[in-house]
């Protein structure tokens, strides 16, 4: 039977995934003073689970490793190895390389054999300290000398012991295996009955003697054994050819066994077992390469509570009910029945938003799938700076898009890394500074209203507005004149080329900057700010929507066309007040909205739309937005109303557009564009040339 | 055909020797740690157990312990699922009454013939 095993990789790898995590956290918990039997037992079993996987899925090279880490966790568990700090940053570096190999096996790609091969060297030398008496252990079965006459097959005496058949073992099924290896004569010896008044009959009291005439090696003969060799009395004896036939006298006891005669004419089966069971395996190999070529990266399935699926059943049949009820009433329609039509289209509303609802659970993962990680890094990169630091993660059960999930990790570690290292401060200057000597970060995630929060807070020295301005002025990315507010001076370090780190390190300063954070960040459709007091700490917040797949939004008219605006990204709409609006420099428009001008972005300018009424301002309503850290008013038409929209890629179905980040389907069939705000700056910014806005920035 | 009862907490190995059985004709019942394994041998007839070692709340050792107990289980093939070669190992689990073991790693074919020798 070929049976493809490459059908279970996604869950192996899924679990195992999880399962580095398991052992990365227990060991991240565990007191190299104090260590608790069960911490330990649970990280074994997460090795162990993933070495049993991956043997048998084929990945040879993640299971010899696997083998050598779980020994170590073996004699750790059973107390014959303390786990000091030195062999928890062994496991923990091992951790690191198994997930690696499972990334690579995954990915189709191959690890780097070399720091493989290196960490199990390390591995192993820890384990022979101790393990010298095992090496003795092992010496004891070496085949039998080679002779010269040819073997010709086996010679054995088989006396099970009584209670043999207590553990599920069967004699007959034993002579059976013996037969399918070749030609097997089998004479019973029942001198050991008891007499009848005695017998038990869950007991075995008969005994064979066996003769194999088949050339097989000893370990086919000791393997059909293995099970019962310590229930039974055995001696396996190689014949020769030319070996003296067997004495017929021996056989007074010794009578034919009738119940068994179709056994002794079994031929073996056509081809041995462990033939056909290798050549499945190479089968499955070459198949497995195969699927490796295609290079299948994260295909993307997910695991689902099925408390969520059966959520989903009801909701479909909740549907299908309201629909069929519909449907009968459109059978036969009177216009006295528009009550209960609109009833039932309520109805129907009420369950298309509950299923998406649901559907959309399904995506939802904790954000601890994103958090996990940080402990770890705090860990290692307190130590490699020299700095303590307490972490805290609060919210870590926020529930959040898997997709968003899987792009905020990286803007997260740039952010965690940067607090780290530039915001906490070493044991010293906090102790100077008046500040416990453990620093501390916090990462909190939670739900306000629509949107996810994420926050990466420090208790460190806080962003320092006169060093980022010298900065940014020496970079020439803002003029030295240019009086700006804290909050602004902030804003500088998400512009490209803007890097106070001041010399480059593992740390930070890799050339990723934050200008590459906030554009991730925005390219999920949220956005992220900044609050720092100096000396007492910083905090970088990040707002997101809760899906990728839909979005809030609010429809405008521009002319003929409807545009999308994210709600997210809107601060309020208003009616334009004549006297409110300043020209700067006598071209670009402003808006004064509070003591804020704002630059006006006429949107029909933007996109060329004809056929625009608003020519005047005060004939249009100007819609506040605010991207980037800017906040500017988008000249619309008219707003239609607020409603969610499906989001479908542009670039998938057509080409990426400036200024627009997808499309949607309106409900009359037509296609209309969902503005990406700080596009749409860029390209006012850029387009209008002669009216240069002037940002207030 | 036969009832069998596949028993691991890892889930991609359970559905591999689910898959591997269910073809041979075999009906599988799955159970992810030895507690809920001897729930459902507790409440159905089955005709063999394959279980892993290392699980939660009750070890593949313990649970055959604990089946051996049960008159109906006294000579039902019980086999150990186990990537440890270590004698001890296979010394507890037949003390316990194992029947045997299956090594990990093992494939399909070989999973089915032990299967087939143990059911006759």
């Amino acid at each position: 039977m070929a049976i493809d095993l490459s059908q279970f990789h996604q869950v192996f790898f899924e679990e195992s995934f999880e399962g580095v995590g398991v052992m990365e956290s227990g060991l991240l918990d565990m007191d190299p003073g104090a260590v608790d039997a069960e911490q330990i037992n649970t990280i074994f079993r997460a090795a162990h689970s993933i070495k049993g996987g991956s043997g048998t899925f084929g990945f040879n090279d993640i299971a010899a490793f696997t083998h050598v880490l779980e020994s170590l966790l073996d004699q750790m568990r059973e107390g014959r190895r303390q786990p000091t700090s030195e062999v928890r940053t062994v496991l923990l570096r091992s951790v690191d390389v198994l997930r690696d190999m499972l990334k690579a096996a995954s990915g189709g790609s191959s690890p780097d054999d070399e720091s493989v091969k290196h960490l199990q060297q390390e591995l192993e030398e820890i384990l022979s300290n101790r393990e010298r008496a095992a090496e003795t252990e092992k010496s004891d079965t070496g085949p039998a000398d080679p002779d010269t006459h040819e073997l010709i097959g086996w010679h054995l005496v088989f006396c099970p012991l009584p209670n043999i058949m207590r553990t599920g073992n069967d004699p007959l099924r034993i002579l059976r295996e013996l037969a399918s290896l070749g030609e097997l004569d089998v004479r019973g010896d029942i001198s050991q009955l008891p007499r009848f008044e005695h017998f038990n009959p869950e007991e075995c009291h008969l005994s064979w003697d066996l003769r194999l005439h088949a050339s097989v090696e000893q370990s086919r003969i000791s393997e059909i054994f293995d099970w019962v060799e310590d229930e039974c009395d055995l001696v396996i004896l190689p014949i020769h050819a030319g070996d003296p036939a067997p004495l017929e006298t021996t056989g007074q006891s010794l009578v034919p066994v009738a119940a068994l005669p179709e056994l002794s004419s079994v031929k073996a089966a056509d081809p041995p077992v462990d033939r056909r069971a290798g050549n499945e395996r190479r089968r499955t190999d070459r198949r497995t390469g195969e699927r490796r070529t295609q290079g299948v990266v994260g295909s993307g399935s997910i695991r689902v509570d099925t408390r969520k699926i059966d959520n989903l059943m009801n909701m479909v049949g909740e549907l299908i009910i309201t629909q069929s009820m519909l449907s009968l009433l459109g059978e036969n329609f009177k216009i006295e029945q528009v009550e209960r039509l609109k009833d039932g289209l309520d109805e129907m509303a009420r369950h298309t938003r509950e299923l998406q609802e649901s559907v959309m659970q399904i995506r939802m993962l904790p954000i601890s799938f994103a958090f996990n990680r940080f402990p770890r890094l705090v860990h290692d990169l307190g130590a490699q700076l020299g700095k303590q630091v307490e972490l805290k993660m609060t919210g870590e059960s926020t529930e959040l898009d898997k997709s968003v999930i899987e792009k905020i990790g990286d803007p997260l570690v740039h952010l965690v890394r940067n607090s780290l290292d530039h915001g906490i401060e070493t044991p010293a200057d906090r102790l100077e500074a008046g500040k416990p000597e453990v620093g501390r970060i916090e990462l909190r995630a939670c739900h306000k209203s629509g949107t996810i929060v994420i926050e990466v807070r420090d208790d460190g020295r806080g962003l320092d507005p006169e060093l980022i301005l010298g900065k940014a002025v020496e970079k020439g990315l803002v003029d030295a004149e240019a009086k700006l507010s804290h909050q602004q001076v902030y804003e500088l370090v998400f512009q490209a080329g803007f890097s106070t780190a001041e010399n480059v390190n593992d740390v930070s300063g890799r050339g990723v900057g934050m200008d590459v954070v906030r554009r991730n960040i925005n390219e999920l459709g949220g956005s992220i700010e900044i609050e720092s007091v100096p000396g007492r700490g910083s905090a970088f917040i990040i707002r997101l929507p809760l899906t990728l797949a839909i979005l809030d939004a609010q429809t405008v008219y521009v002319g003929e066309e409807v545009y999308i605006i994210p709600l997210l990204s809107i601060i309020e709409s208003v009616q334009v007040k004549p006297d409110m609006i300043n020209l700067v420099a006598g071209r670009a428009e402003t808006y004064k909205l509070r003591n804020e001008y704002l630059p006006v972005i006429r949107l029909y300018e933007v996109f060329g739309v004809e056929g625009y009424k608003a020519r005047a301002l005060t004939e249009g309503i100007l819609v506040i937005v605010e991207g980037e850290g800017r906040r500017c008013g988008i000249l619309v038409d008219e707003l239609i109303g607020q409603q969610q929209v499906v989001i479908k890629s542009l670039e998938a179905n057509y080409e990426r557009v400036e200024g627009v980040s997808g499309a949607t389907i309106l409900g009359n069939g037509l296609v209309a564009l969902i503005l990406d705000i700080p596009g749409v700056m860029r390209l006012a910014n850029t387009s209008l040339e002669p009216r240069t806005l002037q940002w207030s920035a | 055909m036969a009832n069998i009862l596949a028993v691991d907490d890892s889930a991609s190995m359970r559905q591999m020797v689910a898959f591997t059985l269910k073809g041979a004709g075999h009906r599988v019942i799955e159970a992810s740690d030895g507690l809920e394994a001897l729930d459902f041998a507790k409440s159905q007839g089955v005709n063999l157990v394959i279980t892993d070692v290392n699980m939660p709340n009750m070890d593949g050792i313990s649970l055959i312990r604990e089946l051996r107990c049960l008159s109906a289980y006294r000579f039902t093939p019980l086999l150990m699922l186990t990537t440890e070669s270590s004698p001890d190992k296979k010394r507890r689990g037949k003390a316990a009454g194992a029947t045997g073991w299956i090594v990990k790693p093992f494939n399909p074919q070989q999973l089915l013939n032990t299967v087939t020798k143990v059911l006759g």
